[in-house]
């Protein structure tokens, strides 16, 4: 795959923005505040990170592999998935109508190219990871399993299951992003059930963990990114904690929960697509 | 009084030990077979695959929900893992990491439950489920089998590794009868007649199969002759073979250790209902936990031993 340059991705990003936005807005349903702070981490994996084919294989063997464990960030994932050559990008209108492959959560029912296992039930998506991290050792497959997951998700206890899992078989070949918004649907997660000191509790879980300050800076998403990559192979998980600001991109839709789960109406999406030029062409 | 018994034993053994066997020779045949365990090694028999094959066996530690997505994640990755643990924990813990990670994205993952129902003993009913079959069989995709003794669970479990898709095997605790071949051919799906019966038939499935061979001996006694079928698979349900021996008996029993909201009787139930209504007694448990005891006591009573079953029997005769 070529390398893009910073100029270019961020052309996808406001195009995946975008994306979001008229999906949700085309059904009157759906999450669009996650995939708008996702935007910079989905096309930064996407577009530069992954080493995948496009040619979909369930078991993906010999290439990169991404999970979505928060699968409510489905409209985000199905627009870089479309963008990155999985599906015809016409198919995103399909978006949460019957008879879609593109269903409100991602699913593997439909045999929508990309997907692995099903998601939206958080908490699972680390597990079922780190399981296809060590059957890529298994295999003697040298590449990665990435993973994002929401940090109101990390109140699952399965998630903490998996991690002190991780940590004793010493799954190095796995990065996992938290997409540390601090928002969750009923508030900031300080107020729903604080988190605390996520790094500490990773650290002391026996995880190599990192921290991305700026998430939708794309050169700072990929040079986290790329660190994660360099401390791969070295006995621990890595844990990038990504910082994001949920509904980014969108003056009146940015830093709030109100938008966790809530599609703009016709005149709130005319006035956030004034902020999102179309650089790829919409679907 | 002495019974003349279609079949017999020499040998008592538990099923789980057959899953044991089983398990390993899966191993043996096929690289791609891994094992999990949620901290259960030794009461799930898998101990002997681990020692051969200590790279391909992943012991969880006490985490059932992590063991289920992990199992999804190999099975992504091309392998065909047998993930083992008390069959409470392997469904009503687990039940929607069943549900999403294994079941609707269809993943190859053999669900292992070992101590099911009131046989587990004297634990009590914290670990008696009764619930799972039921569970399970409500899921789309998912595959459950309950076999009978040692032999028909190794034959299970050496079935299961070679079948393409989730599936959930229901073992037991206790010492049972060995009464079905070594050689056996197992079938998924596939139920199979025992005895040859015309008056009432019995379809018994897990340890419940042996007291209806009991059973069936007993009411040849009084001049009732019982057809007796081994309902391994619950589901996908032999639909064929229920409706045919119905046609021929015109009443039936369905005999189960596991509740009788949601099991195997239900299942029949709902057969007969749609293409042959007749009379069907059930031998389960009544809408109620089970309690601390010894297998025997326990069968005898909560309703579900030889003895319930002929009166059952008789029940539904008389209703014919």
């Amino acid at each position: 795959m070529k390398k893009q340059s910073i100029e270019e991705l961020q052309k996808i990003c406001t195009q995946l923005r975008r994306d979001v936005l008229r999906m949700v807005h085309a059904v009157q349903s759906g999450h669009p505040g996650a995939p708008l702070g996702c935007a910079e981490f989905f096309v930064a994996l996407y577009f530069d990170q992954l080493h995948h084919n496009p040619d979909f294989q369930m078991d993906g063997k010999g290439e990169d592999l991404f999970f979505l464990s928060n699968g409510h960030l489905s409209a985000g994932w199905y627009s870089v998935l479309a963008r990155s050559g999985y599906f015809p990008v016409e198919e995103l209108k399909t978006f949460r109508k019957l008879n879609s492959r593109l269903q409100g959560h991602p699913a593997t029912h439909e045999h929508l190219p990309g997907i692995r296992v099903a998601s939206g039930s958080l908490g699972q998506g680390l597990s079922v990871a780190i399981g296809t991290a060590q059957a890529k050792k298994l295999n003697g497959d040298d590449k990665l399993v990435y993973l994002l997951m929401g940090d109101g998700e990390l109140q699952e206890g399965q998630v903490w299951e998996a991690a002190m899992y991780a940590a004793h078989y010493g799954v190095d070949n796995l990065i996992a992003t938290v997409d540390y918004n601090g928002q969750q649907i009923d508030g900031p997660t300080t107020k729903v059930m604080d988190l605390k000191n996520l790094k500490a509790k990773w650290e002391a879980f026996g995880w190599e963990v990192i921290e991305t300050k700026n998430g939708n800076d794309l050169k700072s998403v990929i040079e986290g990114l790329e660190l994660a990559k360099s401390l791969t192979g070295k006995g621990k998980p890595v844990m990038n904690l990504l910082y994001t600001e949920m509904g980014y991109g969108v003056d009146f839709m940015v830093g709030t929960h109100k938008w966790h789960g809530s599609p703009p109406n016709d005149e709130q999406l005319a006035k956030a697509l004034g902020q999102l030029e179309e650089t790829l062409g919409d679907y | 009084m002495s019974l003349d018994l279609k079949f017999t034993y020499t040998e008592k053994k538990d099923t789980r030990s057959g899953f044991g066997d089983g398990f390993l020779e899966a191993g043996r045949r096929n690289p791609n077979v891994v094992g999990l365990c949620a901290d259960l090694i030794g009461s799930l028999k898998m101990g002997d695959f681990q020692k051969e094959f200590p790279d391909r066996f992943f012991q969880t530690g006490i985490a059932e929900a992590n063991m289920i997505g992990l199992a999804a994640g190999m099975a992504i990755g091309g392998k065909i893992p047998f993930a083992g643990t008390f069959a409470n924990f392997a469904t009503g813990r687990v039940y929607d990491q069943i549900r999403q990670s294994v079941a609707y994205s269809d993943k190859n993952v053999k669900i292992c439950a070992s101590h099911a129902g009131l046989t587990l003993g004297e634990d009590g009913a914290t670990h008696q489920i009764l619930e799972d079959l039921g569970m399970m069989k409500m899921l789309p995709h998912m595959t459950v089998i309950n076999p009978c003794d040692y032999n028909q669970t190794k034959a299970a479990t050496l079935a299961i590794a070679e079948h393409e898709g989730p599936v959930y095997l229901r073992f037991g605790r206790p010492s049972w009868p060995i009464f079905t071949p070594a050689d056996q051919k197992f079938e998924i799906g596939k139920a199979w007649k025992m005895i040859d019966g015309k008056d009432v038939t019995i379809f018994a499935t897990g340890h419940l199969v042996w007291e209806a061979v009991v059973a069936e001996a007993m009411l040849r006694q009084e001049g009732i002759h019982a057809e007796v079928i081994n309902i391994h698979t619950i589901k996908p349900l032999d639909e064929e073979a229920i409706l045919e021996s119905v046609k021929k008996t015109g009443c039936a029993v369905s005999a189960e250790e596991h509740q009788i909201n949601g099991g195997l009787g239900d299942s029949i139930a709902q057969t007969l209902i749609r293409h042959n209504p007749a009379p069907l007694e059930y031998v389960g448990v009544n809408d109620s936990f089970g309690e601390s005891g010894t297998p025997t006591q326990l069968l005898e009573k909560y309703g579900l031993n030889a003895e319930n079953i002929v009166k059952a029997a008789k029940r539904a005769l008389a209703r014919k």
